[in-house]
């Protein structure tokens, strides 16, 4: 089968799936939102407003303003580029990271298997959200660094997973058959290992994407994250929390587009691991 | 049995070893100065001179490492800063709390869970499939801090059925201390209204915390429960004329509980991650907000001596999961 047809393929079983397509369109929207945003958003998000706090949505404030009169829509709106960030660098990183150390102990097993997987070990001993917490309040809470934490709590996942992919390719014959061509352990890893466990990663990857904007979201609820007064949507669920029930608008608005960008990573997720995975495919 | 039991309960040991590894680095040296983070930037000099020598950081880091597991081994885990007492009684106060609220939050992920997915499983294609679906993806996709406040703003701010937070109401004094567990020690103390308002305190928490493990643990029943219900001896079953109900309950379903098994470790730890969150909406006092505070102060002893606690909880349980579903599934304790 060349690769066109492969991806046709995939394409068609996407379509026939619903929830999958939901998936995509919410996280199309998403990306949308978080690359216009700023060009369609209404306010200013930082601009404070001493007359119009915690108005009522209207009109003028579709979604409300907050306790400092900024209007809610602009806030979620640039909040989306913010949350797109965390999606797309601590899943990378955190993959870079776990894979190498992962193919590496799978392909090359003995000694260097047994050190990195106990690593790993004791990464994965931590309650995910605890470790990104000790990491966030040591590096120093804000955006960053938040980052820099979930990324940190994510690449076991990614370490075991390439891991037990490079176990089980290593003694299939095409790798024997690079090697007696010659070539080098750095180039069956990455051109020879890495591509036949790019579909399983790939799952990893999207459903990574919602858990990292879950934990960032977290940690700015927490006060480990992000800091105010950055329109993070979990650093304005905090601040919402104080204004219930009278103005329920300044945290329901930024929870609903938390929510709705999770929910989409995880369908989008599932629907590539039914597509990719023939076995499931009926 | 018993040999994989010893084997495990090491590996927990040299894991636990590891993780004040990690948390000792995390919290001594990514910060460039603990102390100076502490006292900000205008505290005079020997103030701070003083507050290094009292926690040995004048001393060079391997040294700090070995004073430090020195005494984490005996037990001193140093005083913290934000309460002035030993992080130990910090320890064995809030954890009760905690292990109260993540326990009735684990079970009830079980319970509804397991129950959900069979009735998914056995009505397959069917609304309540679907329903059950529908609430599992729920489940997963949203943040416990925002179920948290939303259904506080429905059972507490509009319904007012629920408390708002707390264990109990501040007109009530606490039970005798026996436990720490508010339900239990109110019912040792033969005080049945503290109890009713114990139980009443724990129910928004509890069920905040628990839409996580819901979710998985009905899916994987759901699935691991169509795989039982295909196999030929539930056939056989239903082919001897049994009830259908003693099919599902009897034959399949305890074999569909073995993978429950295995995910029970990861929804332990999720459950814990929840706790923390809810602990901070609902004015729990447990060990999640007191180490959410711990890491806002920067209070290292505090930090590390949580943090610890936390990872040891979740290595308890991990423990357990591995020892009964050795004890359930004999294959894999000669492996």
């Amino acid at each position: 089968m060349n690769k066109s047809s492969y991806v046709l393929d995939a394409w068609r079983h996407m379509r026939r799936n619903p929830t999958t397509v939901v998936g995509l369109v919410i996280i199309a929207c998403f990306v949308v939102m978080a690359a216009l945003g700023p060009s369609v958003s209404p306010h200013d998000p930082l601009r404070t407003n001493a007359i119009g706090k915690l108005q009522a949505p209207s009109s003028l404030h579709p979604f409300g303003t907050d306790q400092l009169g900024r209007d809610i829509l602009s806030r979620v709106l640039y909040g989306a580029r913010i949350s797109l960030w965390v999606a797309l660098l601590a899943p990378t990183v955190a993959g870079l990271i776990g894979i190498t150390l992962g193919l590496t102990a799978g392909y090359l097993g003995g000694k260097v298997d047994n050190v990195i997987m106990r690593i790993t070990d004791m990464f994965m001993a931590f309650p995910q959200l605890i470790l990104a917490m000790a990491i966030s309040a040591a590096l120093g809470p804000n955006l960053q660094n938040a980052i820099v934490a979930v990324a940190l709590t994510e690449w076991t996942f990614f370490a075991r997973l390439s891991r037990s992919r490079a176990i089980e390719v290593r003694e299939e014959e095409f790798i024997e058959a690079a090697r007696a061509m010659g070539a080098g352990r750095l180039r069956i890893l990455f051109c020879h290992v890495l591509p036949v466990s790019v579909s399983v990663l790939i799952v990893q990857l999207t459903l990574a994407m919602g858990t990292s904007i879950r934990t960032a979201a977290s940690l700015g609820f927490l006060g480990l994250g992000a800091q105010p007064p950055s329109p993070e949507w979990g650093v304005m669920i905090t601040a919402g929390r104080n204004y219930l029930p009278g103005q329920w608008w300044v945290s329901t608005f930024p929870g609903i587009a938390i929510f709705f960008v999770i929910l989409g990573f995880n369908l989008l997720g599932d629907g590539i691991r039914d597509v990719l995975d023939p076995r499931l495919r009926k | 049995m018993i040999q994989y039991a010893i084997r495990r309960l090491l590996w927990m040991v040299a894991v636990l070893f590891g993780v004040m590894t990690i948390i000792f680095f995390i919290s001594r040296v990514i910060p460039a100065d603990p102390v100076a983070a502490l006292l900000g930037p205008q505290a005079p000099p020997e103030v701070i001179e003083r507050l290094k020598a009292k926690w040995d950081l004048d001393k060079p880091l391997w040294n700090q490492y070995g004073i430090f597991l020195w005494r984490a081994v005996q037990g001193d885990l140093g005083v913290a800063i934000s309460t002035n007492r030993p992080v130990t009684s910090d320890l064995a106060q809030f954890f009760p709390p905690t292990f109260e609220l993540a326990t009735s939050a684990f079970l009830v992920s079980l319970l509804v869970g397991i129950l959900l997915g069979v009735i998914s499983a056995t009505r397959r294609g069917k609304l309540a499939d679907h329903v059950s679906r529908v609430v599992a993806l729920v489940g997963i996709s949203m943040p416990v801090f925002w179920v948290g406040l939303l259904l506080l703003l429905l059972f507490y701010y509009v319904l007012h059925w629920l408390p708002g937070g707390g264990q109990l109401p501040f007109y009530m004094a606490a039970p005798t201390r026996v436990t720490g567990l508010m339900t239990v020690d109110s019912l040792l103390a033969g005080q049945p209204d503290i109890f009713v308002e114990a139980v009443r305190h724990l129910v928004l928490p509890t069920v905040v915390v628990s839409f996580y493990g819901i979710a998985v643990i009905s899916r994987i029943t759901r699935s691991s429960m169509l795989d039982a219900l295909g196999e030929d001896y539930v056939r056989t079953a239903r082919g001897k004329g049994l009830r259908e109900n003693r099919v599902v309950l009897r034959h399949a379903l305890r074999n569909a509980l073995l993978p429950v098994i295995t995910t029970c470790g990861i929804v332990y730890a999720r459950t814990l991650e929840g706790a923390v969150i809810a602990e901070t909406i609902f004015s729990w006092p447990g060990l999640g907000r007191y180490a959410t505070n711990a890491f806002l102060a920067v209070d290292f002893p505090a930090v590390v001596g949580a943090t610890g606690f936390i990872a040891l909880m979740f290595a308890g349980t991990n423990l357990v999961v591995d020892l009964s579903y050795a004890l359930v599934n004999p294959r894999i304790r000669y492996t």
